[in-house]
Formats: C-alpha cells, structure tokens, sequence
C-alpha cells in the first residue's frame, strides 16, 4: 500500500477548478516532484494534503486512513508536515523555540506540571531542547539557535521551516517550493540536505520546485500539473522529456 | 561573546530566584515603613490599587500581548469576578483570613466560566471584531449589574467586609505573576506565543489553537476575577460604573505602555499608571486624554522600523552587547 494516495481530488473557488481529478501515489521514502507553471494548482494541492481547503470532490489516504476531512492540526498529528511556499515562521520567537514548538505534541507534561514547574516539566524540556538542538545542527543552524526567526536570512529561514516540520515527526513531508530565493550553492546543499533527511528520517518528501537542476537531482517521479489537471507523470527524466511537457512550459 | 552567553545563561538560571528575593524584600521594606508609621494614608491607600492594577495587567498581558488578540472587556471580567466574591463574602461567615481567600477563588472561578462562555464562540473572530464584541461584552455586563437586584442595581452593593489586606494583595499578585510567566513559558505558553506570531504554521505543526486561545482567555479572566474580589474588599462598596469601558481602557493602556508581552514591563507600568494620576493631582480629569496619547505614542513607537531600531540599539547599549535582533538583520 502506497503511504499516500490521493483519490480524484478536487477542489473549486466560484467557478475555477483550480485542482481537479488529482490522482498521486507516493511510496514510503520516496522523493517526489510536483511541477508545473505558475498558477497551475500546485499549492492548492498541498492545502488540500494539509486541511488548510477542504476538498470540493475527492479523497486522500495516508497509510490508508482517510484524511479529508480533517483540521490541519489533526492532519498533522496523523503524519503530514509542510512548509509554506511564502515562509511562515513564528518570527518573533527564537530559531531554538521554533523548532521546540514543532515538538509540542511529542511532550507530554500538563498544564498543572508547567505551571508548577513539576519534575517532569525539567525533564522534558531537557530532552527535547537536546533533540531540537540536534535538528537545529542537521541544517546547520545550530549557532543561531538564540537569534529571533526573523532575523535569520531568506535561505536559513527555509531550512528552520523545515526543521519545525521534521520536528513533529512526519512520515510525509511537504515542501513548498524550498529553493525559492536560494542561490546555486546554496540550492546544492538544499539537494544534499533534503536526500540526507530523507535517509536519515526514513520519510517520504512530496516538494514543489521550479528550479529543474533541483527536480532532476533528486526526485524519482513526478507529477506535472497544468490549469489544475494532471498533465504528466511517472519517472523524472521521461517525464521532463514529454513533449506535452515541454510545451506548456514553452508556452508560459 | 562566549562570555556574554555564558553570562546570559547564568542570569536565566537565577532571574527567577533574584526575582523573588526583591519581592520579598519590596514586602519587608513596606511591612517597615508601615510599622514605623513612615508612610502617609494617602500612600497607604495606593498600595492595593496598584497590586490590583498588576494583577490586571500581567493578566490581560496574556491574551493581548503574548495570545495577540485584542480583548476590550477585561473590566467585565473583573466585575463578575468582584460582585460574585462579594456577594459570597456577604453570606459567609468565617473567620478570616479564610473568608476572603474563599472569596478569591470563587470570584475567579466564577469570572473563569464567564471567559470560557464567551471565549469559545467570540475567540473565531479576529482583529477588530474581537475588539468589538468583547467591548460589547464589558458594557452588557455592566447593564445587567445595573438591572438585576441582589448586586445592589445602579446604586451598588455596600457594606462588603473591608477584608483585602496589603500582604493578601501582595501574595496575590505575586503568586498571578508567577503563574503566567510559567505558563508563557511552557510547551502550552510556546503554543500560545505561537499561535500569535503565525496561526496557520501554529495549525500546521499539530497545534489545537481554539484550545489554547481558550485557555489563555479562561486563565486571564481568572486573574481579572480575583483582581476584582481584591478591589471590592478593599473598598467595601462595588458600584457598576467602576467597570466601565474606561477601565478596560485603562487596563490595555498599562500593558501597551509595559510592551506587549512583557511580564516586567506590566508591572511597572501598572504602578506608574496608578500612582502618576494621584502625584500629578488634578490631572485625574485629562486622564483619559493621557491614556490616548499614551496609546497613540507607543503605537507608532511599535509599527514603526525606525523606532523598533533605535529602541534595539539602546537596548543593546544597555546591555553592552548586540541585541538578537541586530547581528543576523545587518548580515543579509
Ligand atoms: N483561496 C483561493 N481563492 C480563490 N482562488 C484561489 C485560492 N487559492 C488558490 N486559488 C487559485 O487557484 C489557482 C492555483 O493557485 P496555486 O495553487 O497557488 O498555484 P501554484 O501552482 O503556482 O502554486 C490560481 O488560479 C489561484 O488564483
Ligand atoms: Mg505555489
């Protein structure tokens, strides 16, 4: 069974389809790309995946537990975590606390043992700034750990975005356009992180990317959307290479 | 650097304990002056106000500053927390200090089940509307004091036992303090502060926001409750008009004025704001002119980046290093 699997999704504003008939299987700890011009649907799809819009037509699994439906919280509790394609830290809030708040549903402590500063509430704590500690080194972020989010530049701010995902402990990871705004080294490194996560973390990663070097360097599919239809999919160098494919790109 | 982290480290490990010594010696030094007849009456008369004041402010500061919602009714919160303490203090007859701390959890928790009524449908709104309702809300409540009978009506309840004294205040602004700062600083405060900074990446990462918007809004309506069992008894009499709008006004000028989201900063600005009307004699009728400017200064003080600068400069300054704000900001 497919970790996720999407079943003709779909959803309208007024009387714009904006995703319709959206099929996608991702394995466990696949690499999978969602491409297509600008417009074309491709966020929606991830607000969908994530309760953000509820779905018009259409069902998702996950792990074969039907999801639609859901609030974006309990989405994420049942193992879908994202980023946003236009940043969405918690900015006024340490690089540190922001992956700690990524850790919110894995401590346990009660309200009681936080306001009376119970054991458990020491321990806790402890272990947990450990872990997003090591999260926060994972992306290279570990020195900045005191910095407030919004003082962090663009590319840092992506990677944080991330590490606050990872945080809640996903089995699928979305990612919204994640080199936006990167230059190529640093795109380079984005390519080794995101493979690096991916063995590390035994996830798999649906992302959005419009940079192609990125798309080919590590997705196994994809999927090209087009005025919110499936256009394509299967293996990343077939695909790329399908006529229809180039065209609507030709075409924008 | 490394000196200044270590240092910072260091003061996070003990500010709690520094903290309570000068609580404690703050309440030994008035304890003194008290006994050695060295403070006027008019000054003693300004002691539980001011504790009162603190307990509002450090209270609405979770909501409206580290909640970030906007809530203009903490006055009717302090008013059904006041009328249902003293209404009980009137029917109870034990020995105090007993009665009164009865009556304290009792007009909280009486306020809290009023900001969990009202919290769970007004907390979907946002911004202004919030703003709104809740304004709403206070005035409603002062109506309906007015109307009903046993609160005394317009002309107020009397006779209420004059059982607030200076060390019960002091324990509890000090225990309202303590709780919240721990609050903010727990998982559930972090979900708080969270929520503030971005709802949607709150919602994202497995956050039940509604939950904790109601738990922020049920928690400082507590506090606002037992802040007006506090002022009631201290008083003696309750009259509905002391729970205007003007007085929730009053109470988010003391938080804007300490900063949204400061705990040091509420506390200190409640004592000015309380004690500045009473020095300046006479400026009590442009008070409410005073608290617009206040208001519309620190405003602009806030929305604007030349003054959040300057103000991470002085800080910085002040304490001779860089500010978190300034290292990663001027690199980019
Ligand atoms: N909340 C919304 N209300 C109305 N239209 C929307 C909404 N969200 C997305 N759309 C429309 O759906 C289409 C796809 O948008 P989007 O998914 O953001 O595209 P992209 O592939 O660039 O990420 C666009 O035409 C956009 O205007
Ligand atoms: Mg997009």
């Amino acid at each position: 069974m497919a970790l996720l699997e999407t079943k003709n999704l779909g959803i309208s504003f007024g009387g714009l389809r904006a995703v319709d008939d959206f099929n996608i299987c991702v394995e466990n700890e696949q690499l999978y790309g969602l491409i297509g011009p600008n417009g074309a649907g491709k966020t929606t799809v991830f607000n969908l995946l994530t309760g953000v819009y509820k779905p018009t037509r259409g069902s998702f699994f996950l792990d074969g537990v039907k999801l639609n439906g859901k609030t974006p919280s309990q989405i994420n509790q049942a193992g879908i975590a994202r980023t946003f394609q236009n940043i969405r830290l918690f900015k006024k809030l340490s690089v540190l606390d922001n992956v700690m708040a990524g850790f919110h549903n894995d401590m346990q402590y009660s309200l009681a043992a936080g306001i009376l500063r119970l054991p458990s509430y020491y321990k806790q704590e402890k272990v947990y700034k450990e872990k997003a500690m090591e999260l926060l080194k994972v992306f290279d972020l570990q020195n900045e750990a005191e910095y407030l989010a919004q003082n962090l530049p663009y590319g840092k701010q992506r990677k944080l975005e991330i590490a606050r995902a990872l945080a809640t402990g996903p089995k699928l990871l979305l990612l919204d356009e994640p080199a936006a705004g990167m230059n190529p080294h640093e795109t380079e490194e984005l390519m080794k992180t995101i493979r690096f996560v991916r063995d590390t973390f035994h996830i798999a990663i649906l992302l959005i990317e419009h940079d192609m070097n990125l798309v080919t360097g590590i997705c196994e599919e994809v999927t090209v959307l087009n005025f919110g239809q499936e256009l394509a999919k299967g293996k990343t160098d077939v695909v790329l290479n399908d006529p229809k494919v180039i065209t609507a790109y030709l075409g924008e | 650097m490394k000196k200044a982290e270590q240092s910072k480290v260091m003061w996070n490990k003990y500010k709690p304990f520094i903290w309570a010594a000068a609580a404690v010696v703050i309440y030994i030094v008035i304890m003194l002056l008290d006994g050695f007849d060295m403070l006027s009456r008019h000054q003693k008369s300004l002691l539980i106000p001011i504790l009162v004041n603190v307990i509002l402010a450090v209270s609405l500061n979770l909501t409206t500053g580290f909640l970030g919602e906007l809530t203009l009714g903490h006055a009717g919160f302090m008013s059904v927390g006041a009328y249902a303490g003293c209404l009980l203090s009137l029917s109870l007859d034990i020995p105090e200090p007993f009665r009164i701390i009865i009556c304290l959890v009792f007009g909280g928790l009486v306020a809290a089940v009023f900001g969990l009524i009202i919290g769970v449908p007004v907390l979907r709104l946002k911004g202004d509307y919030l703003a709104i309702v809740t304004l709403a809300f206070g005035e409603i409540i002062r109506s309906v004091i007015v109307n009903l009978e046993f609160t005394g009506g317009a002309a107020g309840l009397k006779g209420i036992p004059r059982s607030t004294t200076f060390t019960i205040a002091f324990l509890c602004a000090a225990i309202t303090i303590v709780v919240i700062r721990n609050l903010v600083y727990s998982r559930q405060g972090l979900a708080i502060r969270s929520i503030r900074d971005n709802r949607i990446a709150a919602e994202s990462i497995g956050m039940p926001v509604s939950k904790y918007k109601v738990l922020a809004f049920v928690i400082a309506a507590f506090f606002a409750g037992v802040a007006g069992v506090l002022y009631g008894q201290n008083l003696g009499h309750l009259s509905p008009s002391d729970f205007d709008y003007n007085k929730s006004i009053e109470i988010l000028v003391i938080v804007v004025l300490g900063g949204m989201g400061s705990l040091t900063g509420s506390v200190i600005s409640a004592i000015v704001i309380t004690v500045l009307p009473e020095v300046l004699r006479g400026a009590d009728d442009y008070r409410m002119l005073l608290y617009a400017v206040v208001l519309i200064v620190m405003m602009i003080l806030n929305a604007s980046p030349k003054a959040q600068e300057m103000k991470a400069n002085l800080a910085a300054r002040f304490r001779r290093r860089k500010p978190d704000g300034v290292p990663g900001g001027k690199e980019e």
